[in-house]
């Protein structure tokens, strides 16, 4: 039961995607929100789209993990789509049902908007489907690291993450565990009013929280035995390595904004 | 109550990629008022033959039966409320459970949501106090001010109070000191005894399986691997080690000298001291027979 | 004369001004490469002698002194570089999301340069045993390969002492079996002084000697031999006899002379054998 557990959505793999540097895929798709913004015309969409589903397919992620993690944004490209076409009022008339008209420039901009969305969402769920959990937070303790110069705890931060990280499975299973014996107690999780059903947290939430605080004190514990004194002075095992690869990637993606920006309409 | 298991099989997340038979084909019955230790390895289906008890698990395949309940593949029985009250399990490190602002509370609420009567649950509690070796005055304290000792004996009057038929202990011991294991376990002998229970202790103690079980059933990779009174299953020693368990220091101790001595002197459940006569005359006897 | 590396001199110790003792008067030296028990019923004060010794706690009386200096906050992050611990619980001290990610933790603690860890950790993965398992996380490992990781991120810093404060006693038999094996091991090639803390006799054979801890006082401080022979006090203080002393005590109570209180079967069946061949 306990090799079921994948932490957020991570599918491991090896490929060119898997392999660049998180801080290198985080780069890219932070610009890439913006540069979403600058297409305008169907040849710089089309440069946009075809950069996003080729990142897909050297990904080698099959399609149906993907797939899953749009699914909760079917709806709002969908609506956003309907909404356009009801609101936007530009362009010829290309459809009539009674009184209610469909124009041209509705359609386009329903279109581009859900294509923008998807297009984010696509290459955002990349990023989670290619990178665990812990390097990218690695990255971004490393990209966060000017902060320090502000005291943003940024070590804290990132040490907090990873030990978050650490303890999920161990939660989840004893979550298992306690609901089991509460369930064995006579607690019904599973039937009854919506109150009943609240009451029925009750005896699972306390227990958790008195065990991950016992845990809590314990690892501060062991951390404080092995020397653990702050950020000052550690070094670290995890390194990030910028690669040729990463480099090449940025260069194409350079490209991909000059393309952009050389077809795109003023 | 009588429990008997007919061919079950279970298997987590059956149609997964992750599908993994806990348990296989299982087959075993425990007549009612028994004390049966079940013995095998961490991941061995120990913890899930347990929870097939009360049906937090149901079998993929073949059926269980307890008293008048019926738990099969895909059949959901109606009842599973009053067979949880029947069953009473006490998982390890029970003390994990209590939540109550105190114990009084917490001794309380299983057998309120299983119906029970304010009344009568009073009743139960200043019985089933003195029962688990705590004195009354820690009843209206927080259970999380309590010795980790106490915490486990107030878990264990919880699942008590319910007063069940069956009593299951996932390895009760668990994290005591040798003076706590020992008293735990005669405590949940007494009330075995005298509430005539059907017990079924999860143990990786080959010692105290021989002291307490009338029954010993061995699991391994999910299968019933050996079955039978303690002292038949401990004198296999060669099956035992096949899957890595060891026998009671008694038995392989006695095996040892056998060995040494080329005189059969069988381990037939004697008592230390009967054990050091039966040594004595041995090695008193002078010469070697063969 | 061997070094003294651990010193305890009229140590006192509760947690709160109104609470009890937990520790009451406690004087003992441990010498270096020793192997030594402490054993002691749950709330003897054995295990707050390991926090005493690596500066987790501070004692309100006496003085504590790690191969010469007292333990104080100035010197606990000195102290604790040779000071290496394993606790009880295997969930609760695994702090990487890795086994080798945990390995490293103690030597990124101080600094121990990226290229060194690498080879650390190698040597201190084999050394316990755990060398396929560098990128296995921790929820797929037992509690007794999650405790020999925890052995191994001591090993890489290179402590002077080990101390395992009832480093076994969550575990199941097989994992008991492991983490005794893996220690013995481990002390015979590294030069490595041990602390055993337990509640367990069957783990104090090995050692050099034993202190027995009783109601946070020191009860006994004797050899393990000299230890078993004490069964029915030990018994009186909460604690268990291994079977062989108590077949030995029936014996000798049946009218049978040993020469010696034995410490294991082997032990045992050869005086026994020698009082047969001579009869």
């Amino acid at each position: 039961m306990n090799n079921a557990l994948i932490i957020g959505q991570y599918v491991p793999g090896n490929s060119l995607v898997h392999k660049l540097d998180p801080r290198t895929k985080i780069t890219l798709i932070f610009f890439f929100v913006f540069i979403v913004f600058l297409a305008n015309n169907v040849l710089s969409y089309s440069i946009l789209t075809l950069f996003a589903l080729v990142s897909m397919v050297i990904s080698r992620v099959p399609i149906r993990f993907i797939m899953k993690g749009l699914t909760p944004i079917w709806f709002l490209i969908v609506f956003t789509f309907i909404l356009h076409i009801i609101v936007t009022k530009e362009g010829s008339v290309w459809l009539e049902i009674y009184s209610f008209q469909i124009y041209s420039g509705g359609v386009f901009q329903g279109i581009a908007i859900s294509l923008r969305f998807f297009l984010l969402i696509l290459v955002t769920s990349l990023l989670t489907l290619t990178t665990t959990p812990i390097e990218i937070t690695d990255a971004i303790e490393d990209m966060l690291h000017p902060l320090k110069k502000v005291k943003f705890p940024v070590h804290e931060l990132a040490l907090m993450m990873s030990i978050s990280l650490r303890f999920i499975p161990t939660l989840m299973q004893e979550t298992d565990k306690i609901s089991k014996a509460q369930a064995s107690r006579g607690v019904d999780f599973r039937t009854g009013s919506i109150k009943d059903r609240a009451k029925a947290v009750v005896p699972l939430l306390i227990p958790l929280f008195v065990s991950a605080f016992k845990r809590a004190e314990e690892l501060a514990m062991a951390m404080e035995a092995r020397g653990y004194n702050g950020g000052e002075g550690r070094t670290k095992l995890r390194e990030l390595k910028i690669n040729a690869r990463d480099i090449a990637v940025y260069l194409l993606f350079i490209a991909v904004i000059a393309g952009l920006l050389l077809t795109r309409g003023y | 109550m009588d429990i008997t298991f007919n061919n079950v099989s279970y298997i987590y997340q059956e149609n997964s990629p992750f599908a993994h038979k806990a348990i296989e084909d299982l087959t075993f019955h425990i007549p009612s008022g028994s004390f049966v230790a079940v013995i095998g390895h961490t991941g061995s289906g120990k913890s899930t033959l347990i929870q097939h008890l009360n049906g937090l698990a149901m079998p993929t395949r073949g059926e269980v039966t307890i008293g008048d309940f019926h738990l099969k593949a895909k059949e959901k029985p109606k009842n599973m409320r009053e067979l949880r009250s029947k069953v009473g399990v006490v998982f390890q490190y029970p003390e994990h459970q209590l939540f109550e602002e105190t114990v009084a509370k917490d001794i309380a609420f299983g057998p309120e949501n299983f119906g029970v009567e304010k009344a009568v649950i009073e009743e139960r509690i200043s019985e089933i106090i003195p029962a688990v070796g705590l004195s009354k005055e820690i009843l209206e304290r927080s259970p999380f001010d309590l010795s980790g000792g106490q915490m486990r004996r107030v878990a264990i009057a919880g699942v008590m109070a319910v007063q069940p038929e069956v009593l299951v202990l996932d390895e009760p011991t668990a994290g005591l000191d040798p003076r706590g294991q020992k008293e735990m376990l005669e405590m949940f002998y007494e009330l075995h005894k005298k509430q005539g229970l059907t017990t079924v202790l999860v143990t990786h103690s080959m010692e105290d399986a021989l002291k307490y079980a009338d029954q010993v059933i061995i699991l391994n990779q999910g299968k019933k691997y050996m079955e039978g009174n303690p002292v038949h299953v401990f004198t296999q020693k060669d099956a035992l080690h096949k899957v890595q368990l060891d026998v009671p220091e008694s038995v392989a101790f006695l095996s040892k000298f056998e060995a040494r001595f080329k005189k059969s002197l069988p381990f037939r459940g004697q008592t230390v001291d009967e054990m050091a006569e039966d040594i004595l005359r041995v090695v008193q006897g002078g010469g070697i027979d063969e | 004369m061997r070094e003294k590396l651990i010193e305890f001199r009229n140590v006192s110790f509760r947690y709160r001004e109104e609470h009890p003792w937990v520790l009451k008067n406690c004087s003992f030296e441990i010498y270096e490469d020793e192997s030594i028990a402490i054993i002691g019923h749950n709330g003897s004060g054995k295990s707050t002698i390991a926090k005493l010794i690596n500066g987790l706690l501070f004692p309100q009386e006496g003085e504590i002194l790690i191969a010469g200096k007292p333990v104080t906050e100035e010197t606990i992050w000195d102290i604790r570089k040779d000071v290496g611990m394993v606790f009880q619980n295997p969930d609760n001290q695994f702090v990487g999301t890795t086994v080798q990610d945990d390995v490293a933790f103690g030597m990124e603690n101080r600094g121990i340069p990226r290229e060194d860890m690498i080879s650390r950790i190698e040597d201190s993965l084999t050394a316990v045993g755990m060398q396929e398992y560098h990128l296995t996380e921790p929820h797929r490992l037992s509690g007794g390969q999650k405790q020999r990781v925890a052995i191994a991120g001591v090993l890489a810093v290179s402590p002077k002492v080990l101390i395992l404060d009832e480093a076994t006693a969550m575990l199941d038999p097989k994992g008991r079996t492991e983490i005794m094996k893996t220690v013995t091991q481990v002390q015979a090639k590294n030069n490595l002084s041990l602390i055993t803390i337990t509640h367990d006799l069957h783990e104090v054979v090995q050692s050099n000697r034993v202190i027995v801890m009783n109601q946070g006082e020191i009860w006994d401080e004797a050899t393990p031999r000299e230890i078993f022979a004490k069964k029915r006090a030990l018994r009186e203080i909460g604690l268990d006899v291994p079977f062989v002393a108590i077949l030995a005590d029936e014996l000798q109570e049946q009218g049978l002379v040993l020469s010696k209180e034995p410490l294991n079967h082997e032990e045992l069946l050869e005086e026994l054998w020698t009082l047969h061949s001579t009869t």
